[in-house]
């Protein structure tokens, strides 16, 4: 079927709830709600994927001097055209040739750290960015004409805005990142027609709430952290959206945040409608190691025991790998994803990994793994129904951090970390029945992670090096790849137009389609 | 990002011993404070506010933090914090501190530093890293850790001590990749062999998952493709024991040997 473009996002709930659509677009940041990155087109598979060559190239250059563009952004695919970002910019391109249609620039301004961004929401005409110094910028998807813009944070307490707003009815569903200075976290959800604030949600609970007993004291839990900086996943069946919290703040000195420090470094379920929340999984009870939780929570409807259940998983920065019941909350599966995992003591009953204080950051420094930048990242994961597998690329390295601020008030990051060698990339994939992979590749060179693409064809797209890569996602044989300019920066996509199945990949500052010749 | 870690961790080694609480020259070299005002304004601050607010301004009993403070970070120019100082917030109990014009100044430009440096880690400093025991550093150099398989004391490691300050000797014994001018030391070696026909050994030049590139003993270049595993490629790596002991080394192990080595000096 083809999406008209007025109204995609209903067209993907559907798609999600019965699971069986063929998905020609890629109209939302992970191709639908459910986060799996799995689309049903097979034109493209393992018998044919070798002959997968170069449809087109296009290098994107930037509005300000100095700052270099880096795709970072999954672009959406409507109707023949790609709406992709790189912080202060949007743009849309014609998915058949990678020719630039228009461009929309805007300058921030402010010292916060200028990580990338993740790309656009959509909902009927409607783009919703967001820039770096948080301002939420409604756009005419036909002209890249500014429609609205509001603030939702000040950039001089550097908080910022990197990831792709997520359109659930009529919510613009929004969180920022930051956590350089100490700061609440929230997510909000905004009015598509004005930009209006419909609902916020604060990741840290207000003195009597649920979860304040987790914190000193308000004073403390009222600048906490928990920033949720990328997208998360609906399911439309229960009406819940699900999004992943950000680590506490001071980051790396816990010594003011006695304490499991709830919600940060969680994985929460809202209610779309109201913000309410339906219940909290914390992925790493009073984090010291700036490992937030917010890697991307993917909705399978899978079968445990035998038994027909709604789950969600997610690879989680701190190691652990955590399939979960999403009308509950309930751990069902809870086992680290990488060998070298160093930092917890167990798991207690409720399926959490128990921090040991013995790993946080020391004077002296204290070796750990995973590294600050976590077993994986923002870059997207995917999982196939067809495999029952779930792919990420986990990193297995360790670092020393050390604590630099020894004040009982720290304040900001309080640590600092030295990276060590001998890292490894290694490509799991995950059985979500057991957390144990089925199959691993070991990369010969350890280059992060990167992001991931399955498909109705049996295959798995993902980057290594300044390759994008091609693989049996049953088996993980490597069935193809093409050198790029750079590493893969975004998570690949996959469409068809004019009967033809493109796959489509950034690296650096280029969009590179390929096809079938 | 990995690099850009080290690189700040050789540049400011040189000043870890500085007190962490004083706003340290990374920090108003970002600010774009003056350094002389930065100076007064601490001093000022400390005389003045030091008994509500600490005179590190990061709060007491008695008076707020100000490093959390919303007006403090986001005032740019004193336009926000230059109204307080001049009248005070009685209805809070803060009375007028009594400071003049370019007084006030000094202590906008001393606030502006400690938030820049508390939201900027690049401009932290290290603690006293020297935890360990020197001597049981020493019983594990030579024991355990076999570290004297490769290495002396008074041989390659002889000032080794002298020549580095603690983080970066700490780094660098775990990471010795890093160090500068040390791949020459311990340049990774490959051997090569195809499917079929002899082997080539050589000094590694790059690798990746679908190439490797090496110089063999004549000094020619080989660049050969790898596909599903073919030519297999044996990496032989001199620094890999290196690695292997992080599985195994603890951190008292670790503070321990590097009070040893700051003892080679």
């Amino acid at each position: 079927m083809r999406l008209s473009g007025a109204i995609p996002v209903l067209l993907v709930g559907v798609a999600m709830a019965s699971g069986a659509l063929a998905q020609d677009s890629w109209p939302t940041y992970n191709g639908d709600y459910s986060g799996r990155r799995f689309s049903t087109l097979s034109r493209l598979d393992t018998t044919n994927v070798q002959n997968l060559s170069l449809a087109w190239a296009t290098r994107f250059t930037g509005g300000a001097a100095g700052v270099g563009v880096r795709i970072s952004s999954t672009p959406l695919m409507v109707d023949g055209i790609l709406y992709f970002t790189s912080i202060d910019n949007v743009w849309a391109v014609d998915a058949r040739s990678g020719r630039e249609i228009w461009r929309y620039y805007r300058e921030s301004k402010g010292d916060m750290p200028r990580t990338g961004n993740r790309g656009v929401g959509m909902y009927r005409q409607w783009l919703y960015f967001l820039t770096i110094d948080n301002y939420l910028v409604c756009l005419d998807a036909a002209r890249g004409t500014q429609r609205w813009i509001v603030k939702i944070a000040d950039a001089k307490q550097y908080y910022f805005s990197s990831m792709a707003p997520v359109v659930v009815k009529n919510h613009v569903l929004i969180g920022t990142g930051g956590d350089s200075l100490d700061i609440p976290g929230f997510v909000e959800a905004h009015d598509p027609e004005t930009g209006a604030l419909q609902w916020k949600w604060r990741t840290t609970p207000a003195k009597g709430e649920p979860g304040a007993e987790t914190w000193p004291d308000e004073y403390t839990a009222s600048a906490g952290g928990g920033s949720p900086w990328i997208s998360g996943t609906y399911d439309p069946a229960l009406n819940l959206y699900y999004v992943g919290t950000g680590n506490p703040d001071p980051v790396g000195a816990g010594t003011s945040r006695k304490g499991d420090n709830l919600f940060t470094c969680s994985i929460v379920a809202l209610n779309p409608d109201t913000g309410r929340m339906a219940w909290y999984f914390q992925a790493s009870p009073h984090d010291t190691h700036d490992w937030d939780a917010v890697q991307t929570p993917v909705l399978i409807d899978g079968e445990i025991d035998g038994r027909p259940r709604k789950l969600l998983v997610q690879a989680s920065r701190n190691g652990y790998f955590f399939v979960l019941d999403r009308r509950t909350g309930q751990s069902v599966v809870s086992a680290p994803y990488v060998a070298t995992v160093n930092w917890s003591l167990g798991m207690n009953e409720k399926g959490q990994p128990i921090p040991n204080p013995a790993k946080e950051p020391m004077a002296g420094g204290t070796l750990v793994s995973p590294p600050v930048s976590g077993a994986t990242n923002w870059p997207p994961p995917a999982f196939s129904p067809q495999t029952a597998l779930f792919y990420v690329d986990a990193s297995e390295a360790y670092s020393l951090m050390y604590l630099t601020d020894a004040d009982s008030r720290p304040e900001g990051f309080g640590f600092r970390e030295a990276a060590l060698g001998g890292g490894k990339s290694v490509l799991l994939a995950i059985d979500y029945r057991t957390g144990k992979p089925a199959w691993r590749q070991e990369w010969r060179v350890s280059t992060g992670p990167a992001g991931m693409l399955t498909t109705a064809g049996r295959l798995l797209f993902t980057g290594n090096g300044n390759y994008l890569v091609a693989l049996d996602a049953a088996s993980g044989a490597v069935l193809w790849h093409a050198g790029l300019v750079s590493g893969l920066s975004n998570g690949p996509i996959t469409y068809l137009l004019d009967g033809r199945q493109y796959v489509l990949a950034g690296a650096g500052d280029s969009l590179y389609a390929f096809v079938l010749q | 990002m990995k690099r850009s870690v080290i690189a700040i961790l050789i540049l400011t080694a040189g000043v870890w011993k500085v007190a962490a609480q004083a706003p340290n020259r990374a920090a108003i070299a970002g600010s774009k404070e003056d350094e002389a005002a930065v100076e007064r304004g601490g001093a000022l601050f400390g005389a003045q506010c030091g008994a509500c607010h600490g005179t590190s301004a990061r709060g007491t009993a008695t008076g707020p933090d100000l490093i959390r403070s919303v007006l403090v970070r986001d005032d740019e120019k004193g336009e926000l914090i230059m109204p307080v100082l001049r009248d005070g917030r009685q209805e809070k109990g803060m009375p007028r501190p009594g400071l003049t014009e370019a007084q006030m100044g000094d202590v906008v430009a001393w606030l502006h530093t400690l938030i820049y440096g508390a939201a900027n880690r690049g401009t932290y400093e290290f603690l006293d890293i020297l935890v360990g025991d020197a001597a049981k550093g020493e019983q594990y150099f030579n024991g355990a850790g076999k570290c004297n398989t490769c290495h002396a004391p008074k041989g390659d490691l002889a000032g080794i001590g002298r020549k580095y300050d603690p983080p970066v000797l700490q780094s660098l014994w775990l990471n010795p990749r890093r160090t500068r001018g040390g791949a020459s030391r311990a340049a990774r070696t490959v051997t090569v062999t195809p499917a079929s026909g002899a082997s080539i050994s050589g000094t590694l030049e790059s690798l990746d998952e679908f190439n490797v590139a090496l110089r063999d003993s004549s000094g020619a270049y080989h660049s050969l493709p790898i596909l599903n595993n073919v030519p297999r490629v044996e990496i032989h790596d001199p620094l890999q024991p290196h690695f292997y002991l992080y599985r195994v080394l603890t951190d008292v192990d670790i503070h321990n040997v590097t009070a040893y080595l700051a003892t080679l000096q």
